[in-house]
Order: C-alpha cells, then sequence, then structure tokens
C-alpha cells in the first residue's frame, strides 16, 4: 500500500536510470528539501527529550528512543482500534488527533514510572551506573514491545492523507504538511511553555541549579518527573508521523532514531531546546541530501560522523553555553 | 511500623498499579474494535505473583528475618574460605583447569558446544573489561572489534589462502588499528559521551561491513572459512607431523580454552602491572591521576586498544569455529550482551566476569522454552544489578569508592 516513492525518501536515491536523469535538477533538491525538513522535524521532536532530560539530571535517556517506538505503536493500537469500531470513515481527524493524544498520554505515562524505577534511585550514585541502568531500560522496553506486539512490522490501518499536491517534478503529499504543521506547532508550544510559563521557569531554575531551586520551594522530583513527561510526549508524537509516513512500525525501531536525535542534541548543544529543534533539522536534512546524492546505503552514517565531528571539534554544539571540562 | 508500611508497600501497590496501566493498552486492545481485559490481568497477575515473592523476600533479608539461614551459610562460607586459604592458589586453579580438560569428555555434543560459546564470551567479557572494568570507560560498541578480527580472517582465508596461525596475530592487528582509529577521536571525551559515541562507531563498523560488497559480500556473509589446522605428531612410520584440521568440536573446544586462558592471564597481568595501577588511577580520577604524571591519553588508548586485541583474537577463533561470518553476528545487542555479563560479574573482576558469563549462557540454555524472553532478562538484570548491587556479583578487590563523576 504506502510504498509510494515519496513515501519512502530512502528509496528515492538512484534507484534506476530513469531516475538518474533528475539527479541534478532543482525539482530534485526542492523535493529533498520537503522530506529532509519532514524527517527533521521528526529528529528534533525526539532531540528535544534528550536534551531537555540531559539539561535536569545530566543523564543521557538511552531508553528515550523506546519511548519514540512506544508511541508509534500506541498510535498503531489506536487507529486500528477506531479503524475497528468504524469511526475512521466518518471522522477521520478526531480520530487522529485522539490517536496523538493517547500515545502522548501514554508515553508521558511510561516515562515518569521509567525514571521513578531506573534513574531516580541512582542519582546520588556514579554515572556510570546511571548510564547502564538506562541501557538496561531500553533493553528492556524494546524486548518488552517485542513480547507484547509481535517481532513483526506492525501496519499502520488505513489511507489516511493519501492525497498529494503536483508542482511539476515535485511532489508534497498531505501527510508531509500535516507532520510539518504539526510538529512546528508542537515546537511553538513547548517554547512558550518552557520561556512564558511558571512551569518553564521552575523548570530552567532545576536546569540551573538543584539546590538552589529547592530552596525557593520548587520540587525538584515533580519537575524531573514533568520533564521526563514533556519528553517522552513529543517522542511519542515523533513515533505516530513516523509510523504514518513510512506506513509501519517495529518494535527495535527506536535505535537507530534515538541515536539520530542524540547526535542532533549535540550539534544544537545539549541542554539547549531551540539547539535541539535546529540540530534536529540538520540532521534530517544532511540523511536526505546524503543518501540523495551521496550514497543510500550509509545515509545512517552522516549522522554519526556529525556527532563525532561535534564533539571532537565544538563539544559545546552550536547554540550551547560554555560548559567545563567534566562534562565532555 | 506505619511509616515503614507507607515507605515500602505503598510504592510497591503504586508500581503494580502503574504496570497494569501499562500493559492494557498494549495487550486489550484490538483491532476490530473490541476491548478484552482477559488476557492482560493473567499476564498482570503472574508479575504480580513473582514480584511479590521476591518482595516479600526481600522485606524479610532486610528485617534479618532470615538469621537463621544467612548465619550458619556464612560460617560455612567463612570455613570454605579458611579451608581454601589452607592451600595455596595455584592448587584451586590447578583443579579448575583439569576440571575444565576434563569437561568435553563427560559433557556431549550439545554441552561443548555451549562450553565453547561460554569460552568465546569469556574472552570478550575479559577484553571488554580492561575497558570498562580497568580503565573506566563505557564502550557500547565493543563487538564491532570482535566482528573486525573475525572478517579479517575469513578474508585473508578464502581470498587469499592465509593459514589461522598466520591470520590471528593479524587479526589482532587489524583490530588493534581499528581500536586505535576509532579511540584516537573519541578519549578526549568522558562518561556518556563517549559511551554514545563508541555506539556510533560499532554501527558505522557494521554498517560498512553490511555494505561493502567487494569486500565483504555484504549481508550474505562469507561462507567456507577454512577451519584452523595445526601439526600433530605421528608415530605411525617414525616421527613425523602430519597436518590435520580440526573439524572435531572437542577438539576445538581445547583452542578455545586456551585462548581463554592466555586472554584470563593476559588481564590479570595487565591489571597487576604498572599499565593497570595507570588505569586504575584513570577510573578512579582522572584529573589527579594526570596531576600523578600519568599520561591519560595514551593509557586510555592502550586500554581500548588492549580491549580490541583481546576481541580481535576472539574474533578469528569464531569465524574458524563457524565457518562463517555475517554482520548479523555483531549487532548493538550483543554488545549489550557483554556488557550486561561483566556487569553481573562485577566489573574488574575475573572471576566474577567468568560467573557472569556462565551464568547468562549457560542458564539460558537450561531454560530454552523460555528463550524469548532472553534479553528482556538481560535487560532486566542490568537495572537490577545497577540498583542493588551495583559492585556484581563477585567485587572487584582493587576497586575505588569515590569517582570524579559522582562530585557532579
Amino acid at each position: 500500500m504506502r510504498l509510494l516513492p515519496w513515501h519512502k525518501p530512502h528509496l528515492l536515491v538512484r534507484p534506476n536510470n530513469l531516475k538518474l536523469r533528475k539527479l541534478n535538477t532543482m525539482e530534485y533538491f526542492i523535493q529533498q528539501l520537503i522530506n529532509g525538513l519532514t524527517l527533521g522535524g521528526m529528529y528534533a521532536l525526539i532531540a528535544l527529550g534528550y536534551t531537555m532530560v540531559y539539561g535536569v539530571i545530566q543523564l543521557i535517556n538511552f531508553a528515550h528512543g523506546e519511548f519514540f517506538a512506544a508511541g508509534g505503536y500506541v498510535g498503531a493500537i489506536a487507529l486500528a482500534y477506531f479503524a475497528g469500531i468504524g469511526y475512521m470513515d466518518s471522522h477521520p481527524v478526531i480520530c487522529l488527533t485522539a490517536s496523538f493524544m493517547i500515545a502522548m498520554a501514554y508515553c508521558a505515562y511510561l516515562a515518569v514510572g521509567v525514571e521513578k524505577i531506573a534513574y531516580k534511585p541512582l542519582r546520588k550514585n556514579s554515572r556510570l551506573a546511571a548510564l547502564l541502568s538506562a541501557l538496561g531500560m531500553s533493553i528492556f522496553l524494546s524486548n518488552g514491545m517485542m513480547l507484547t506486539q509481535g517481532v513483526y512490522d506492525k501496519v499502520y490501518p488505513g489511507e489516511l492523507f493519501q492525497g498529494r499536491f503536483d508542482f511539476g517534478m515535485v511532489t508534497i503529499s498531505y501527510l508531509q504538511i500535516m507532520i510539518v504543521s504539526l510538529t512546528a506547532c508542537l515546537l511553538v508550544g513547548l517554547n512558550l511553555l518552557v520561556f512564558k510559563t511558571k512551569i518553564g521557569m521552575a523548570m530552567r531554575a532545576t536546569a540551573q541549579d538543584k539546590t538552589m531551586s529547592a530552596l525557593v520551594a520548587i520540587g525538584s522530583n515533580r519537575i524531573i518527573s514533568l520533564t521526563f513527561a514533556i519528553g517522552a510526549g513529543l517522542a511519542a508524537a515523533a513515533g505516530i508521523m513516523y509510523g504514518l509516513y513510512y506506513g509501519s512500525v517495529k518494535y527495535d525501531m527506536g535505535f537507530v532514531p534515538g541515536i539520530k536525535a542524540f547526535a542532533a542534541a549535540v550539534l544544537g548543544g545539549i541542554g539547549n531546546i531551540t539547539g535541539a529543534m535546529i540540530g534536529g533539522l540538520i540532521i534530517g536534512m544532511v540523511e536526505i541530501f546524503g543518501a540523495g546524492y551521496i550514497s543510500g546505503e550509509y545515509k545512517d552514517v552522516f549522522a554519526f560522523i556529525i556527532l563525532i565531528s561535534v564533539l571532537y571539534f565544538k563539544p559545546n554544539g552550536i547554540m550551547g553555553e560554555n560548559i567545563d571540562d567534566t562534562r565532555v | 511500623m506505619i511509616q515503614e508500611f507507607k515507605k515500602v508497600w505503598k510504592q510497591y501497590t503504586i508500581g503494580m498499579v502503574w504496570l497494569l496501566g501499562l500493559l492494557w493498552p498494549m495487550l486489550g486492545i484490538h483491532a476490530d474494535g473490541t476491548l478484552t481485559f482477559q488476557k492482560t490481568i493473567t499476564i498482570w497477575s503472574y508479575i504480580l505473583a513473582g514480584s511479590f515473592v521476591c518482595f516479600m523476600i526481600y522485606i524479610m533479608k532486610s528485617g534479618s528475618s532470615f538469621k537463621f539461614i544467612a548465619d550458619p551459610v556464612s560460617r560455612a562460607a567463612n570455613g570454605v574460605k579458611s579451608a581454601s586459604a589452607a592451600l595455596p592458589i595455584w592448587v584451586w586453579i590447578t583443579v579448575a583447569v583439569v576440571l575444565a580438560l576434563i569437561y568435553p569428555q563427560l559433557a556431549g555434543r550439545y554441552g561443548t558446544d555451549v562450553a565453547i560459546t561460554v569460552l568465546f564470551y569469556i574472552c570478550l567479557g575479559l577484553g571488554l573489561n580492561v575497558v570498562v572494568g580497568l580503565a573506566g570507560m563505557l564502550d557500547l560498541g565493543y563487538i564491532a572489534f570482535y566482528g573486525v578480527g573475525a572478517y579479517t580472517y575469513a578474508i585473508l582465508n578464502v581470498t587469499y589462502g592465509l593459514a589461522f596461525w598466520v591470520c590471528l596475530p593479524l587479526s589482532a592487528l587489524t583490530a588493534c588499528i581499528a581500536g586505535c582509529i576509532v579511540g584516537y577521536p573519541t578519549l578526549r571525551m568522558r562518561g556518556d559521551y563517549l559511551a554514545i559515541v563508541t555506539l556510533g562507531f560499532g554501527e558505522i563498523i557494521r554498517i560498512i561491513l553490511n555494505n561493502w560488497m567487494t569486500l565483504t559480500n555484504g549481508p550474505n556473509g562469507i561462507l567456507g572459512i577454512k577451519p584452523i589446522g595445526i601439526f600433530w605428531p605421528m608415530f605411525e612410520n617414525g616421527f613425523t607431523f602430519e597436518h590435520i584440521w580440526v573439524k572435531k568440536l572437542q577438539f576445538f573446544y581445547y583452542f578455545a580454552l586456551g585462548l581463554a586462558i592466555v586472554t584470563a592471564i593476559g588481564v590479570q597481568r595487565l591489571n597487576f602491572s604498572r599499565v593497570g595501577r595507570a588505569w586504575e588511577s584513570i577510573r578512579e580520577d582522572e584529573t589527579a591521576a594526570e596531576l600523578m604524571g600519568v599520561n591519560t591519553f595514551i593509557y586510555k588508548l592502550l586500554a581500548y586498544a588492549m580491549g580490541a586485541v583481546f576481541a580481535g583474537m576472539a574474533g578469528a577463533f569464531f569465524a574458524a569455529r563457524m565457518k562463517f561470518v555475517s554482520p548479523e553476528s555483531f549487532t548493538f545487542l550483543e554488545s549489550a550482551m557483554v556488557l550486561c555479563m561483566v556487569v553481573l560479574g562485577g566489573m574488574g573482576s575475573i572471576p566474577g566476569i567468568i560467573l557472569g558469563v556462565v551464568a547468562l549462557i549457560a542458564l539460558p540454555e537450561i531454560f530454552r522454552e523460555l528463550e524469548s524472553y532472553r534479553m528482556l532478562v538481560f535487560g532486566a538484570t542490568m537495572i537490577i544489578m545497577m540498583l542493588f548491587r551495583p559492585a556484581g556479583l563477585i567485587p572487584a578487590k582493587r576497586m575505588g569508592t569515590r569517582s570524579e563523576e559522582k562530585e557532579g
């Protein structure tokens, strides 16, 4: 069903001589730009969770990729349920919105519990212990999903947003428009939350100095839980978008996007929210353009190379404040 | 009492209710528009029962209700300790080695096969121990060096027809070079950044193995690797050396055992040398180590390269054993498995790691029907070990209590 080339940006890469003809045209460039924007938006959403969690507790949450995968699964389950009871045909937009809400709530719920079980007791221990615990949690969650949902791909139901606009050679599907606009809304909403509200101020205060913020009556445990919940909710939204875009979800799909999103967070300067958004877009663009113009087989390598070179040459990232030597 | 109750049981209850809420959407909502609760409740009640028993035991243990068991056990352990101290350590090691030598005669083909896997993982665990346990750097791409070693032997043997014993040092060398290439840019970083960068490098190496069709034959892997060839003394017509292939599993077991022993001795000697002390000083406090004149960068690179060397040698043996290599064998999950063994046994402790490997390889073989829960158990093991016993089952003797990262 959803195997059309514009849904599989990585298949657009030199599939045959026919496509090679238009490789150097402007249309191809614009097409890749649109695909990159879509993918980059998803990476930005995942990267925000990494960067926010790192900001408050200085821990790489390895299980974050699994929140993304769990969001994709719950979205698929919810959409399939709505299709099963027949709401999908009559109210597709309501069903989709409800699925997003359900998946985001589920992942926030999951993340808060995970934090309480695996990270909170280790906050005082060495960082290696917390890191290993996070890694164990990641393996545990992805295998838990495998056991409950099966080893094979879970196909996204329905034929949502099948239409597309054609501008000559460039096509934009409704799905891409939906993804980009929803991503933009979420990013703007998060920015408002963090920089304009009291809760956001409390979060920023906790990230800066936990003891001091506790002295002015900010419950740091609550703020940490909230941070995990928001980050996981954004990752869940990205998970549904990923599922809709590629047509299916799998239990181990969180691993590679997770690392790429982490690369995005590092590129933007870890702990910096605006930086994570920009970093996500850059990583998405680099991946799509690298796959389109250099090599499709090595598309996963580009993000890693960016990660390594950023850490080597500019460990603070493009937006990061000066962090001291001990962190890197 | 009430305080105690609130502190412990309330959290436990909340946790179990949380789990129920977590399980139901995954198990109870179906695509045909029906909602069921039967399966969720069943699975949840199994988990509830199991965790309740564990929890009761934990509570009773911390409330010292098990004194009647714990006291005799500790007395018996003390007795064993004093008995073992009566004989020198080499006697026990000799006993262990002799037992390992006669093992294939006692166990069948299947048992020997499992034992060979255990020995490979012991080599990998000990090699990773150099990086994680001694030098304190979390390496998540470790299995890539195993892959590099295996592929070196596979390519040199299949394409150029080189013999195993020529390729073994070459495998170690290429793995070492790969380790230096990976280590050089990454070792400036500390802690969690290093972890994720090594993870990235491990994936890059796997992707290269997967896509470089002309060299590695891509995802299809390389077939037809020759087993180990040795010269065996024959006495039939005088005293001659006959060239034979090591094809029999029991025969191969001894080679794997030899490799494991060499690795164990190597790691032990490194640990108690000047180099090992430098590594431990870096692990405990890098700034202080640098202040005392330890060249931290060189020693970290050395730790990384040594770990890679052990992995490369194990990889060559792995290729000779399987006669087939493909990128599928060198995924991130394998790295995580080896790391889990090191964590379970105790970072930095050689007997601990051997115990950890035996526990995590041999036990799943016994509970064969629970195969699909294996990685789930591995993940849970890592979390539980970190929560309750971060030093591992058999903690290393020379493990400091302070680490630099604790201050942050």
